[in-house]
């Protein structure tokens, strides 16, 4: 990314990377009083006798960037699913803060208590412009009534611009969004993500797909959004994992393997053994 | 249409662009002043006099235009295909029927109280549903009100189990099927396969005159305006946008933080009320209403118009309401054995040829 750019990323999330992250977080009405963003307590999830997840314990720290890597099939969506609530775990608790039990919210309210998510196919509204994929993400009054009746006021206007710019689509506001390159798709969905101001972003293979150029871009936007923001980043790329990871946590036929800083994790016998290769 | 610029909210001027506030301007005039002057102030020898035949015809077709726009609302916009939407047409007609019957008075074939079915049944008092039936403001609420709450009902429930794509469809057509079925019945209490008929009176004026006939004419011609405004503006909204996402990519709409079975539940109730409006419209202009349009065949007929005239466009399915109604009534007085199979045809035609329906067609003539 540019200096410029940059530098408008700063701007934007209100202060550089290495900020005490806790109190930004807790000021925008989570309570994260004990620094804990987010925490999986035993959840357990299974398919037809599949066990997808299995007793999965998990804490994600205010401001943190985790990384979260594994074969495929060790249940690295399905613990997304379970957070935004698109399933419902069979036990366990799964905390927002302190005090936001997520496995009694619907999807909708979850999304509106601050967790963002990217899918891992890019899902974006391919037959809406850029500027209304953006203008439906934003964090409002999303009752019906309101929507019904809703007007773009000159600071919605100014927020839509100024993510346009910080995902550079500026130059395609208009363009009906299905027209978009793969990584362009890509960015539209972070920056709907970012629209609605989300405390929490889950992030599933957000560079898949993605060119050198753009991969890089990706990772400086999540390193800066970090400690403003908590983020998880679902990954395979691991050339893209060692530039943004801090803590890493592997998982395993439904449980965490190893967790740990990047260096730890990756020389970790059991981690190369079911994931990395020998 | 999609001329509104990207960044604009509907505002009631810019809903329309110019040209085509122009030419709403012009269907009301042709609907409002030039029709019923050609057909009441010219003289019927005259080769410009406009017949009841033709005031029934358009009448009935405008009617059946609203059907295809409430149903281009829920089907083109919010991706949910309904093959029950007769059944809720059927409801308002039926609601507003029994007020014509009670307008008929003692001027039926028995000269009682009661409707002629009643008596013929033997029936010596109104049943319940009838309550109040003789009231023009009562029977107009039901017109609203029982298409909509049964419509609220069924989607809360259907939407809730998170029924979609063709499941949705072919239980909303199984309820209309049961419903056809529960009306056929006498004890139901509307006059069986029989239904209501030899209407005789609305609010006091003789129904059959000219006169009254191009009053319900008018009447159906600004319900059928008034529907195109409203549903242009609902499209052109946030909530429009928003319905059109949840035809996209609705477990994204959620995550953005929409409650899509409320916005499902909005459109859709909204979508059974107006059908219910022309079912109402449609009865005192037919002069008869039975259990036969809630047959499946009339539901399906509904989709037909809209995927001829176009989905998503709103202007479409008014074309397509009346293509296929205009070829129907020619059909059925020149080869009436072959109307199924011509319907049939230029359902496979179009949906092979025309994904985006007539009115797809001219708009891409017109931006080539």
């Amino acid at each position: 990314m540019s200096e410029a750019g940059t530098s408008a990323v700063h701007a934007l999330s209100g202060m550089g990377s290495g900020d005490m992250p806790t109190a930004h977080v807790a000021s925008r009405g989570l309570d994260t009083s004990h620094g804990v963003v987010l925490y999986l307590d035993g959840i357990s999830v299974s398919f037809d006798g599949f066990k997808a997840l299995n007793d999965l314990s998990l804490a994600i720290d205010a401001g943190e960037l985790r990384c979260v890597i594994g074969p495929n099939g060790a249940g690295k969506t399905t613990m997304m699913d379970v957070i935004t609530g698109k399933t419902r775990p069979d036990t366990g608790r799964a905390f927002f803060g302190q005090t936001i039990d997520l496995t009694k919210l619907t999807d909708a309210e979850i999304a509106q208590a601050g967790i963002g998510r990217k899918f891992q196919k890019p899902t974006i509204f391919e037959h809406h412009t850029v500027f209304e994929n953006l203008e439906l993400a934003m964090k409002t009054d999303k009752r019906v009534r309101r929507t019904l009746f809703a007007r773009l006021t000159s600071e919605d206007r100014d927020r839509i611009a100024a993510m346009l710019e910080r995902i550079r689509l500026k130059d395609s506001a208009g363009r009906v969004a299905g027209l978009l390159s793969h990584g362009q798709k890509q960015w539209l969905e972070i920056g709907m993500l970012l629209m609605q101001e989300p405390q929490l972003l889950l992030l599933d293979e957000p560079v898949a797909g993605m060119s050198d150029e753009e991969t890089e871009r990706t990772a400086e936007l999540f390193l800066s959004l970090a400690g403003s923001h908590s983020l998880v980043v679902v990954e395979h790329d691991m050339s893209f994992i060692e530039k943004i990871a801090r803590k890493v946590t592997c998982l395993h036929e439904g449980s965490v393997l190893a967790e740990g800083p990047m260096e730890d994790v990756r020389n970790d016998p059991r981690v190369i053994e079911v994931y990395l290769g020998r | 249409m999609s001329a509104y610029p990207y960044t604009g909210d509907s505002t009631l001027l810019r809903m329309f662009s110019p040209a085509s506030w122009l030419a709403l301007a012009a269907a009301a005039f042709v609907l409002f002043v030039v029709f019923p002057l050609l057909s009441l102030a010219v003289a019927p020898d005259s080769g410009f006099h406009v017949s009841a035949y033709w005031v029934t015809l358009i009448g009935k077709i405008m009617c059946y235009a609203i059907v295809a726009i409430a149903m281009d609302l829920i089907w083109g916009y919010a991706g949910i295909l309904s093959l029950g939407h007769g059944l809720f047409f059927a409801l308002g007609g039926y609601a507003f029927g029994m007020y014509l019957m009670r307008q008929i008075g003692r001027e039926g074939q028995y000269q009682a109280d009661l409707p002629d079915f009643m008596v013929f049944l033997d029936w010596k008092e109104l049943p319940w549903q009838w309550w109040n039936s003789d009231q023009f403001w009562w029977c107009a609420l039901l017109v609203v009100v029982v298409p909509g709450l049964l419509a609220y009902v069924f989607g809360y429930l259907a939407f809730r189990s998170r029924v979609k794509g063709v499941y949705f469809s072919i239980i909303t057509q199984a309820l209309t099927f049961a419903a056809m079925l529960l009306f056929f019945r006498n004890d139901t209490g509307f006059g069986g396969n029989n239904g209501f008929t030899d209407f005789k009176r609305v609010l006091g004026i003789p129904i059959t005159t000219l006169e009254a006939r191009v009053t319900l004419f008018a009447i159906t011609g600004a319900m059928l305006l008034g529907t195109l405004v409203i549903a242009r503006y609902i499209v052109t909204s946030r909530f429009g946008r928003v319905l059109s996402a949840i035809r996209d990519a609705e477990a994204r709409v959620a995550f953005c933080g929409y409650n899509t079975l409320h916005y499902k539940l909005a459109v859709w109730t909204l979508s059974a009320v107006l059908c219910g409006i022309a079912g109402a419209l449609y009865v005192p202009q037919v002069g008869i209403i039975n259990p036969s349009e809630m047959s499946p065949a009339n539901s399906i007929e509904i989709a037909i118009w809209v995927a001829v005239g176009g989905r998503g466009t709103l202007i479409g399915p008014i074309v397509g309401a009346g293509i296929v109604n205009g070829a129907k009534s020619l059909f059925t007085q020149v080869l009436p054995e072959y109307w199924l199979y011509a319907l049939g045809l230029i359902f496979i035609l179009v949906t092979l040829f025309l994904p985006h329906g007539v009115v797809g067609l001219l708009r891409g003539k017109a931006s080539r």
